[in-house]
């Protein structure tokens, strides 16, 4: 029997026999996705657009029913419009920049998240999960289209799997039976309960916090609320011990509330038990349809090593953080962003396989710093003692009129990329007076030009950026090719290249990796310090 | 002689915050309150000066 365990919002991939189901032995692919998630999605478009062949293997036909994510951040956005996709997304999704906390029926204070200017993407824009994984769908069909080797088989369950030295041998559950597939390289994107990671008797630990949230995206039919986010502690209508309301597309609103640790879900998850908590909140007149309703609770945790041989663990599979601060898909989106260069790399016999072990050394410490800050927001909102909650609310009550109190106030921390301080990867930090938000191992900023944003300039390849200094078109090392991106100050008239990128320097020289991360800088080209910071970028030493 | 800062003046608000926290974990209540006692005690002396102290007990009991 093949049973969903979850309906679906978008049928996408039914199933249908593949050949390799009619033959003796398993045929070898050079890489398998287990799970087509956001993130095993996202993986297989990074890699088909390489032009690797990729198989994803998913136990469902298309994309669950259900939100679950609605926040995407701006680094998110700007790696979908690396992929093609990012535009649709920015067109369907919300963008909002009020906020409103409240203690109880007082407002504690309200702020605007006064958006940065000179980016192509907002902070964030809120969009429900189902519509972020469909658009990357339609870019992987878009994609293929134009030949990208991407396959997607829908009621394909991985269900025993046999890690070898040099490959990865998988026992898939299909509605036909079972058959085996083998695979140079096998990524794990299965989520966070990882069947994929407990076949291998991989760890998985972390911190439970204990206490259940309630959530339900309602229609309104009747009232209009505004595009804001209002964040309750303690809210006077006591349908949960915090609420959270945030606008998404098509009318839909986001109720979030914290119920405690001790519920009985099914009886919490009953229509009128629902509307009871609405209804309180809302005002018995506001009229309105209940689109999904789910209870969940949550784990922060990690993989010790994403890496296992053949097998990488990518998205909530290799790490799960609280949904405050909207960590979770943001992340994952960021690891496929690192791993689908160096997996290129390395399969095209172009960086040695320990190119591979910097992934873990890289995506291990963003997980950290995100397992960081939302153990941090989860603690302000759901204090776990008495003093914590008396400090907690001393905090709030200060907020309502003093200002030193409010960035103490922690209501979930906006999701930004790291930068990979320290790291292996890293090459030399040698441009005088450059700024420290584009320092080495930064995600590049954003910037205008005359026409467009510098990320739409980078494409998929190692760039060297170069302000106001010469240095030859290309270069390359070890078959491995830097373009250059030829820049002035003067293209950017506003001013914002140059203070993020220059600062105090007059000229500027960056190499920068394929996910648009700074490897290296100087203020002018030399060819040797490029080849010795390429060289160390792919692993090579 | 000064006056009491009420403009935000911690650098990393979140790392001071959970620092905070940490400080009372495994602590009885009892314990808790005999602690923020001294933190006010110590904090107080290093701030030294009666008026901005003062400022400080008005703004609190508000
Ligand atoms: C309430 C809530 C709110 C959230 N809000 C946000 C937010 O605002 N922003 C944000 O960035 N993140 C948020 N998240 C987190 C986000 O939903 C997850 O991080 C994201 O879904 C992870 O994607 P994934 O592809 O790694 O895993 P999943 O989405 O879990 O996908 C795993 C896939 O693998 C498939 N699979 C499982 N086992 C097998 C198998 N044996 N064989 C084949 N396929 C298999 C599953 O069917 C599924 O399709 C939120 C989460 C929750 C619960």
């Amino acid at each position: 029997m093949f049973d969903d365990r979850y309906t679906l919002a978008f049928k996408l991939y039914p199933y249908t026999r593949s050949a390799d189901q009619d033959v003796d032995s398993a045929v070898r692919h050079p890489v398998v996705v287990v799970g087509g998630g956001p993130i095993g999605l996202a993986t297989a478009l990074d890699l088909g657009r390489q032009g690797i062949p990729v198989v994803v293997l998913d136990d469902h036909e298309g994309i669950g029913m259900g939100s679950r994510a609605i926040c995407f951040a701006k680094r998110t956005l700007e790696i979908a419009d690396r992929y093609g996709c990012g535009a649709p997304m920015r067109d369907k999704g919300v963008v909002w920049n009020l906020g409103k906390v409240f203690q109880d029926a007082e407002q504690v204070y309200e702020f605007n998240l006064l958006p940065e200017e000179g980016h192509r993407n907002p902070a964030f824009i809120n969009l429900q999960q189902p519509y972020f994984e469909k658009f990357l769908f339609e870019q992987i069909c878009a994609e293929q289209e134009k030949g990208a080797p991407i396959q997607i088989r829908g009621k394909n369950r991985v269900d025993a799997v046999d890690a070898q030295d040099d490959h990865v041998v998988l026992d898939v559950m299909t509605p036909d039976g079972p058959y085996q597939l083998e695979a140079d390289w096998v990524i794990g994107c299965d989520g966070a309960s990882s069947p994929l990671r407990n076949m291998l008797g991989l760890d998985f630990e972390g911190r439970v916090f204990q206490d259940s949230f309630l959530i339900a995206d309602i229609k309104m039919k009747s009232t209009e609320f505004p595009t804001e986010r209002w964040f309750w502690f303690e809210p006077y209508f006591k349908s949960g011990a915090s609420t959270l309301l945030h606008k998404q597309p098509d009318d839909v609103w986001r109720v979030d509330f914290q119920i405690g640790w001790d519920v009985d879900r099914k009886e919490e998850l009953k229509e009128e038990n629902i509307r009871a908590r609405l209804d309180a909140m809302l005002g018995e007149d506001v009229e309105y349809d209940i689109v999904w309703s789910s209870i969940y609770t949550f784990q922060c945790r990690r993989m010790e090593n994403f890496r296992k041989g053949r097998v990488i663990f990518a998205g909530d599979a290799a790490h799960q953080v609280s949904p405050f601060g909207a960590r979770g898909a943001n992340s994952g989106m960021q690891d496929v962003d690192n791993l689908g260069w160096k997996l290129g790399l390395v399969l095209a016999g172009k960086a040695p396989e320990s190119l591979i072990d910097s992934y873990n050394e890289e995506r291990a410490y963003g997980a950290d710093e995100n397992i960081l800050n939302s153990t941090r927001s989860t603690d302000f909102i759901t204090p776990k003692s008495k003093i914590s909650h008396t400090f907690r609310n001393a905090v709030l009550n200060l907020a309502k009129t003093q200002e030193f109190a409010r960035p103490l106030v922690n209501s979930g921390r906006l999701s930004l990329p790291c930068t990979y301080d320290g790291l292996s990867l890293n090459g030399e930090d040698a441009l005088t007076g450059g700024p420290s938000r584009t320092r080495v191992g930064s995600p590049c900023p954003d910037a205008p030009l005359s026409e467009g944003f510098l990320l739409d300039q980078m494409g998929d390849g190692f760039i060297l950026l170069t302000i106001d200094t010469d240095a030859p078109d290309s270069f390359e090392d070890d078959g491995i090719t830097v373009s250059r991106l030829a820049l002035s100050a003067s293209d950017d008239p506003t001013g914002v290249l140059s203070e993020r990128y220059l600062g105090d320097a007059k000229s500027a020289v960056y190499l920068i990796r394929p996910d648009q991360h700074v490897t290296a800088r100087w203020d002018r080209f030399d060819s040797d310090a490029l080849r010795q910071a390429l060289r160390t970028a792919c692993g090579k030493g | 002689m000064g006056h009491l800062i009420t403009k935000p003046n911690i650098e990393t608000p979140d790392a001071f915050y959970s620092d905070l926290i940490k400080l009372h974990e495994g602590l009885t209540d009892d314990e808790s309150e005999a602690l923020n006692a001294k933190l006010i005690l110590v904090l107080s002396n290093h701030i030294g000066d009666t008026k901005v102290l003062r400022e400080a007990f008005e703004l609190c009991k508000g």
